[in-house]
């Protein structure tokens, strides 16, 4: 983790308004700048990777009307799949370029994960799509369950240390301010990832065929599209992208674990509802901000609490704002439809 | 080609399709040779949408044979009978609201790959139906129920069907929009396009069919030339609002 400074000056100027000006406290007015940058940054950071886990939920959603639970720890094979080819790969080939082998590892990756996200519609999802809404539901958390267990059967229990083939050593492109190059790549990655989401769906054939789908599968089969499909494809790229974000998030915290998905997943699902469930745009928006509130919480809610709590109760803000949100605007900031599903 | 003069384009052979436990159609024979406009006609829960469903293949069927240019067609699925050349107009229209109405234009072209005939096909569409070009960047969801039953058509038309399953298309309507609409069906059937068209506006549908069937409770129980149909006393008292 990027270290984070904390300044505490007594403000004596508070104290005694005639007083010189007190330069600690201009110090202090610095310091206040450059956290509030670096809190950003990590926000971005890890608010990207929320969002592109975001998207796959989103897109099912869209699609199926089913909130797919198991969607995080798709996020969870990813991560450890491109371990164990990262492993295999330095076994194999000592020499070989960190960037080359990184970019391997993650696309054996993507098409170990897209084969499981067809797998769990065609297994699982599809004989269930006429069932009532509950029943696919159940059957989501049940395979998450599943996940988990083979996943933990492989990979054992025990949290592994994740290869940093990007480079974590921070660098300082403000004073005060760490950005390290693995935050800069997934960053630029996920927005990357995203742009590509969208000009797929909103410019494409099969992107047209996928909206038309979700709006009325009926109507959609009468336009000659196979409708079970364009849903395979759905979850095959919801599953692409959860598994970079596997990636991504394995290799900022450095670590892990059979459990790894289960968080961001609901973190994730978070913040596709704050955007708007169904929404590609909603859940890009919906990650970022949950992520920058996160971790802007994280940083002061020490501050908040008086001390009372740490930074590690900070998954308390996403669930708060789930929570505001389910309360307020059910429909999430850019969901249009008020939704009965799911 | 399995089709020649003398068979069908389109038969139905003892048509049987039930949902929720009930039977809405009870074993209907019905054919429809090439390049006719024949009409379905009868009352409001008669079985026509029902039967028109089944054709297109978004509705399974209980018994019976649906025969489609010499094929046996029954478990087709509907995304492949268009493919064959069947296309359907659906009840209420059936267009994507959140979609452009080009896009929606385009969705019809969805199984074609010749990209210049396309975009031939779109241009003689948007001269058959001048208000939808004018409203080919908007929300389909923002038309009026005129014009969305316009684009609904012209969507079905970029498939190049060979037979078209016409669903009300005058539901809903004012009297000079359904005018406009069935001037498009007759274009469309002169260009020699098959139609089998479902209505509840019997008057009109049989003023402009070759023959027609009526419908009642499941069973189709008269059927003639649209000239005979119109004159028969039967008809008259039944659907079109005469004493008989």
């Amino acid at each position: 983790m990027t270290p984070r400074t904390v300044v505490r000056v007594m403000p004596a100027r508070l104290m005694d308004p005639t007083a010189a000006p007190d330069w600690r406290l201009v110090r202090l007015g610095k310091g206040i700048m450059e956290t509030l940058i670096q809190q950003l940054i990590n926000g971005l950071v890890i608010g990207s990777v929320y969002a592109l886990i975001a998207l796959g939920y989103t897109m099912v959603y869209g699609i199926l009307g089913l909130i797919n639970f198991a969607h995080g720890d798709v996020l969870m094979v990813g991560a450890l799949v491109a371990l164990q080819t990262m492993t295999f790969l330095m076994g194999m080939a000592p020499g070989m370029s960190p960037l080359v082998m990184l970019s391997i590892a993650l696309l054996v990756a993507i098409v170990v994960c897209m084969l499981l996200g067809f797998t769990m519609e065609r297994l699982a999802y599809r004989r269930l799509r006429n069932a009532p809404r509950l029943a696919p539901l159940i059957t989501a958390i049940g395979v998450s369950f599943l996940l988990q267990t083979i996943a933990m059967i492989i990979w054992g229990r025990n949290y592994h240390t994740y290869p940093q083939l990007i480079s974590t050593t921070p660098l300082q492109p403000i004073e005060g301010v760490f950005i390290t190059p693995v935050q800069i790549t997934i960053i630029f990655g996920s927005a990357a990832l995203m742009i590509g989401l969208l000009l797929l769906v909103n410019r494409t054939k099969i992107g047209r065929a996928m909206r038309a789908t979700a709006e009325n599968h009926r109507v959609a089969s009468l336009m000659g599209v196979d409708t079970n499909a364009v849903i395979a494809f759905t979850f095959v790229i919801g599953a692409g992208l959860a598994a970079v974000a596997g990636v991504m998030f394995a290799s900022n915290y450095g670590i892990a674990h059979y459990g790894m998905g289960f968080m961001p997943g609901l973190k994730a699902f978070t913040a596709a509802v704050l955007g708007g469930i169904g929404n590609l745009g909603g859940a890009m928006l919906g990650g970022i901000v949950l992520g920058v509130v996160e971790s802007f919480g994280a940083g002061y809610i020490e501050n908040l609490t008086f001390g009372f709590l740490n930074s590690s109760y900070q998954d308390i803000f996403a669930f708060l704002i789930l929570g505001l949100v389910l309360i307020f605007r059910p429909t999430g900031l850019l969901g249009e439809r008020v939704s009965d599903r799911a | 080609m399995h089709t020649n003069p003398v068979s069908p384009l389109l038969q139905l052979q003892n048509l049987q399709i039930s949902y929720g436990g009930i039977q809405a159609v009870k074993g209907i024979n019905l054919e429809l040779y090439s390049g006719e406009l024949v009409c379905l006609i009868g009352a409001n829960g008669a079985g026509k949408t029902t039967t028109l469903n089944a054709i297109g293949g978004v509705l399974p069927i209980a018994g019976g044979d649906i025969h489609y240019a010499g094929d046996r067609i029954n478990t087709v699925p509907a995304h492949k009978r268009l493919r064959r050349g069947i296309a359907l107009v659906p009840e209420g229209r059936g267009i994507f609201t959140r979609l452009t109405v080009e896009e929606n234009l385009r969705m019809g072209a969805y199984t074609r790959n010749d990209k210049n005939a396309i975009e031939s096909d779109l241009e003689r569409v948007y001269t058959m139906l001048p208000r939808v070009k004018e409203r080919l960047p908007q929300v389909a969801g923002t038309l009026s129920g005129g014009e969305q039953q316009m684009v609904a058509i012209g969507r079905a038309l970029l498939s190049r069907p060979k037979l078209l399953l016409l669903d009300e298309p005058s539901m809903g309507l004012a009297p000079l929009v359904v005018e406009k609409i069935f001037e498009v069906v007759q274009t469309v059937a002169k260009e020699g396009v098959t139609i089998l068209l479902v209505e509840q506006n019997a008057n009109l549908a049989l003023e402009f069919a070759q023959r027609g069937y009526v419908m009642e409770s499941g069973k189709i129980t008269l059927t003639g030339t649209g000239e005979a149909l119109l004159a028969d006393p039967k008809v008259r008292a039944a659907y079109l609002g005469e004493a008989a």
